[in-house]
């Protein structure tokens, strides 16, 4: 080959190159997810603990602050770093270590109510985020562990300090996918 | 049923207390290690090394020394720069086999420092840029060979005219002459007559001069009984080497095959076709480096295509560009960038040939 | 039937059998205390009905279960029960509940045990009910109860019944030890499970490395004289004991990838537990022992032992002549598949079917191993009896790319660790995709729990907005009552 071919082949090359990334900058740059969407998708990836903890009454809000850019998407403790590296990942921005001012990871636990010392207030009911507690008033309450995501939102509440969290046990079967055989 | 030993003396619930560590299944493994693979390749080069060195001269040995301490000098460099252990991946042997492919590749008689820079270039542009043993999409030893052949086409395409040419004089000249070569001496001035192109080059020079075929087969400096002077029994020994590796089923019989599959059967159809400017198979199977492309330099398993499926199609693709360039190209031989060309389409071979799943459809 | 292999992959490996295989069955006396885990290999417990300081017999139920993936438990000594506690076992995650009994030296006997007076007199669905209370489980490896595959496989119409006799991993040599000795209890069991399972035929599959087998079953098949009852000899390669594989090689049909075997109208029971469901047929005998082989190079006298379940695995290498030389590890099962213990005291399960007591003669190749990046050779691809890409999951299971590893056919894996064997970088594979399936489950069981908890929060908040609204409603209506002087007056008057 002959130098004027190699130079013509270069050429070639670059601006092709150039094309497709003024092509593809362009389609970064306009064609913009559905910001509905893209909250479901954020919401999605949120380990629905509905703790606060991120400083949003509840995950869909953190989401949605996400998506519209108020938030950075190391708030939440209970997701801990799987979550950032996944929101990073469906974001596209470089992982970040969690911000410890919002909490640190945590194994993951549920409530119990010490059922001798409940005096059946009831004010801890208002205060699930997933109505896990059944009980009513003057009567003994209690916890329902599959379905408590261990917010700790009940505990401040309780006059009796009676509620405790406890290690969650391993992911309950009811929300394993049977696999008989 | 007949109890072994007397019941009486086997002591029951012996509390021996005994503990273990524990590792995962399995518990035993095949022991091929990817040292043992590549120093299986290296051996399986030894014929065509020989062959190499009683029809080209010494040149290749020294090649061969230059190229194999820049590459461990390029990884070792490149695993520091990147801040990992060099030990385990100077010991795995795989630069060693690029280093062993680009000389074989480049002409003997190349000053060292161009071996050199190829072959820095093919460890650190072909191999450490992408993140190292595995990781490399193209084959290192070719991004190496391409560069030098792109950047220095002159040096890059003078062969000593091999031992099997009449008007070639004595071995020890030719090894004086390789010695020459490789400190960069002008080889013009008293060498002249003992340099020249390779066998395929002459042949695509003397096409374009409007030779025909025949006339120039008829050329003794450039085809013997079997393909290209000189060049044939590199290939022979080079078939033989990799036809050992396939025995030893380091190389499956899928990229080979494949190879020279989809550089012969075009070359046979075009002959055929007109024999008097199409070379036919014979001499396009024992020229040039069909044989080190085919067996070694194809079947380099990080930038090959994953399935059996993908590699027929990818080493049929590598044969059909050599075919392609050969028979159009601008250079004599097209493996280089064939095989480079090819590692650019594995990601997208890979896609359409995932294997069926056991239970799953198609 | 001809001798086929089905699967486009699989290796011959050395087989280590004739260590074990050479010598006679021992039959191994009552231990003085067995330790009878509760998951008897499949992850899954049953529930303890006896209490410490209960007495039981042999054949005694201690424990039983309603879960399809538990099997009941019985105590195969006579005795006392000692503790019901957490320890070391041959299971997943290395625990269990179990209950320890110490013998009393007697053979006194559990009343329920009762030879079965008629087994063709009982109806299919019946007969599944027994076996379930007998608590026959696989005892092939997996330990998974017949009961429930038999169940499944009438409910699903399943057309045949392959008895696995391929016992295709290195070093186990109890079925063949089986095959050659009680041929005739297996096809007796077979016809019991035939029509347990309500399959119009079986098949006795068995590789073709064991003659002395396929002779022994031929001869009881013959006897027998039933057309629907028939051997096949399967070619010698690791992993054609595995179920799928087998099916295939047998019924010639594949079970579609996440489905069960009887989706493709075949069940699979292990010759053993034919045997098992024999016995049971025969003597009233729930699962109370089994056949194990214990070898390796670190025992003195490789052999197949018959020994109640629960017993310490220690004495079982005692009844092989005890340790030899430097024992690196204690391997449940074999050499490709099998689970590293860390102690010797764990007791026997129904699912264990070799204790493997390895020196670096036959492990060293893994103990040396030494892991590099993958070279994208492909060998593991070309091992996989499944099919799939090792060298592409390994990528995905690294980066947790759950989607990835689905489609890429994580669960497909069978385990069978052929990647691991011929990988030149000795990755260690089929741990990495274990790992990556134990990750992908919890993460999915996550999802799961997430989704249900967004659901009951989105609950509460709509009902916390509809009571919030109806109370804003009843304050404004009083309040404009309020405003409305006169309608006061006139009060309600209903
Ligand atoms: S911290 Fe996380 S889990 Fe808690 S509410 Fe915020 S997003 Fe939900
Ligand atoms: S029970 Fe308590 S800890 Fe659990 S979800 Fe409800 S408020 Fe949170
Ligand atoms: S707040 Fe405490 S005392 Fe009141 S009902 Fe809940 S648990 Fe019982
Ligand atoms: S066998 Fe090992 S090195 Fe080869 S492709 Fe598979 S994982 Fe990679
Ligand atoms: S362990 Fe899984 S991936 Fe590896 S060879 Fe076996 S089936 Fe294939």
């Amino acid at each position: 080959m002959n130098p004027g071919a190699i130079v013509v082949a270069v050429l070639v090359a670059a601006a092709l190159a150039v094309t497709l990334g003024v092509a593809l900058g362009w389609a970064a740059a306009h064609i913009e997810p559905d910001a509905d969407s893209l909250v479901e998708r954020i919401d999605a990836l949120l380990p629905q603990t509905q703790c606060g903890q991120c400083r949003y009454p509840g995950c869909r809000p953190y989401a949605a602050a996400i998506a519209n850019g108020a938030a950075e998407i190391d708030r939440c403790p209970p997701g801990g770093e799987v979550t950032v590296r996944a929101l990073a990942a469906l974001l596209d921005r470089a992982p970040r270590p969690l911000d410890p001012e919002f909490g640190a990871p945590a194994p993951a636990q549920v409530a119990w109510i010490d059922e001798a010392k409940c005096i059946g207030c009831a004010r801890c009911l208002p205060a699930c985020p997933v109505d896990a507690i059944v009980g009513a008033s003057r009567q003994i309450h209690t916890v329902i562990t599959l379905q408590c995501t261990g917010c700790e939102l009940c505990l401040p509440p309780c006059p009796v300090d009676c509620i405790e969290l406890r290690p969650a046990p391993a992911v309950s079967q009811r929300y394993s996918q049977p696999r008989a055989a | 049923m007949i109890a072994h030993g007397d019941p009486a003396t086997i002591p029951q619930a012996t509390r021996t207390d005994m503990r273990f560590d524990t590792s995962p299944a399995p518990h035993v493994i095949a022991g091929y290690t990817v040292p043992r693979v590549m120093f299986q390749v290296l051996f399986a080069l030894v014929p065509a090394g020989i062959a190499h060195v009683a029809l080209f001269g010494p040149g290749l040995l020294l090649q061969l020394s230059v190229a194999c301490v820049t590459a461990l000098l390029a990884e070792a460099a490149a695993l520091r720069w990147r801040d990992r252990d060099a030990a385990p991946a100077l010991k795995d042997g795989s630069v060693l086999v690029t280093a062993f492919l680009l000389a074989f590749s480049i002409p003997p008689l190349l000053p060292w420092w161009l071996g050199a820079l190829g072959t820095a270039l093919a460890v650190l542009l072909g191999k450490h840029v992408f993140g190292g043993l595995g990781q490399n999409p193209f084959n290192p030893a070719m991004v190496g060979y391409a560069i030098l052949l792109v950047s220095f086409p002159a040096e890059m395409t003078r062969w000593p005219v091999p031992m099997d040419v009449e008007s070639t004089r004595t071995w020890s000249e030719l090894a004086r002459m390789s010695i020459a070569g490789f400190y960069g001496a002008d080889l013009t001035a008293r060498w002249d007559g003992y340099t020249g192109a390779t066998a395929l080059d002459s042949i695509r020079n003397g096409l374009d001069l409007r030779y025909t075929l025949p006339e120039l087969l008829g050329r003794d400096d450039i085809a013997g009984t079997l393909g290209a002077r000189g060049f044939a029994w590199i290939n022979l020994a080079a078939l033989a080497g990799g036809l050992y590796l396939m025995l030893r089923r380091i190389v499956r019989w899928h990229i080979p095959v494949a190879v020279l599959g989809g550089l012969l059967v075009p070359s046979f159809i075009a002959h055929g076709l007109d024999s008097g400017i199409a070379l036919g198979p014979a001499l396009q199977a024992f020229s040039g480096a069909t044989m080190l492309a085919a067996f070694f330099i194809a079947t380099d398993p990080v930038s090959a295509a994953t399935s059996d499926r993908g590699r027929l199609w990818y080493g049929a693709g590598i044969g059909l560009i050599a075919w392609i360039i050969r028979t159009w190209g601008g250079y004599p031989d097209g493996f280089a960038f064939a095989v480079l060309l090819m590692n650019l389409a594995v990601p997208f071979i890979d896609r359409y040939t995932v294997p069926r799943i056991y239970g799953r459809q198609p | 039937m001809a001798a086929r292999s089905t699967f486009h992959a699989g290796l011959a490996l050395d087989a280590h059998k004739q260590q074990a295989c050479g010598t006679p069955i021992v039959e191994l006396p009552p231990p003085t205390q067995v330790v009878l885990a509760l998951d008897q290999g499949t992850g899954y417990s049953a529930e303890p009905v006896v209490t410490v300081g209960e007495a039981v017999a042999v054949g005694t139920l201690v424990a039983r279960t309603d879960h399809p993936s538990a099997s009941a438990v019985h105590a195969p000594l006579a005795g006392i029960v000692v503790a019901i506690e957490t320890r070391e076992a041959a299971v997943q995650g290395g625990r269990s509940v179990c209950i320890v009994i110490d013998g009393d030296g007697s053979d006194r006997i559990d009343d329920s045990v009762r030879p079965v007076a008629d087994p063709a007199a009982l109806s299919p669905e019946e007969l599944v009910q027994r076996l379930r209370d007998a608590g026959i489980a696989g005892l092939g490896g997996a330990g998974f109860p017949t009961a429930t595959k038999l169940a499944s496989a009438r409910n699903l119409g399943a057309h045949t019944l392959v008895l696995n006799g391929a016992e295709c991993e290195p070093w186990i040599c109890c079925d063949d030890a089986l095959m050659r000795s009680a041929a005739d209890d297996i096809v007796l069991g077979a016809l019991i499970l035939r029509r347990a399972a309500g399959t119009v035929r079986c098949v006795i599959a068995i590789e073709d490395d064991k003659p002395a087998a396929i002779a022994a079953v031929t001869r009881a098949i013959e006897r027998l004289r039933d057309d629907a009852l028939t051997l096949a000899v399967v070619p010698a390669v690791y992993p054609q004991g595995a179920e799928r594989q087998l099916i295939t090689a047998v019924a010639g049909v594949e079970v579609p990838s996440g489905g069960l075997p009887a989706d493709a109208g075949v069940v699979c029971q292990n010759v053993a537990t034919a045997a098992a469901v024999a016995r049971w047929a025969t003597r009233g005998e729930p699962m109370l022992s089994r056949l194990v082989t214990v070898t390796g190079s670190g025992v003195a006298h490789p052999c197949n032992v018959r020994a109640p379940i629960g017993t310490p695995l220690a004495a079982l290498i005692a009844a092989s002549g005890g340790y030899r030389g430097k024992p690196l590890r204690l391997i449940a099962g074999g050499s490709m598949t099998g689970r590293a213990l860390p102690s010797d005291e764990v007791g026997l399960t129904k699912a264990m079917n070799c204790v493997l007591v390895a020196t670096r003669d036959d492990i060293g190749s893994r103990l040396g191993a030494v892991e590099l990046p993958c070279i994208r050779c492909g060998d593991c691809a070309d091992a996989c009896p499944v099919g799939l890409l090792p060298q592409q999951l390994l990528r995905a299971a690294l980066a947790d790319a759950h989607d990835t590893l689905r489609q890429l056919g994580v669960r497909d894996c069978i385990d069978c660790g052929l990647c691991d064997y011929v990988c030149p970088s000795q990755i260690p594979l089929a741990h990495r995709f274990r790992d990556a399936r134990r990750r992908l489950h919890e993460a999915e069981a996550m999802a799961r729990k997430a989704a249900d908890a967004r659901e009951r929060h989105d609950l509460r908040k709509r009902r916390l907005q509809a009571a919030a609204t109806a109370e804003q409603q009843t304050f404004e209506s009083v309040r404009d009552r309020a405003r409305r002087p006169g309608d006061d007056s006139t009060g309600d008057t209903n």
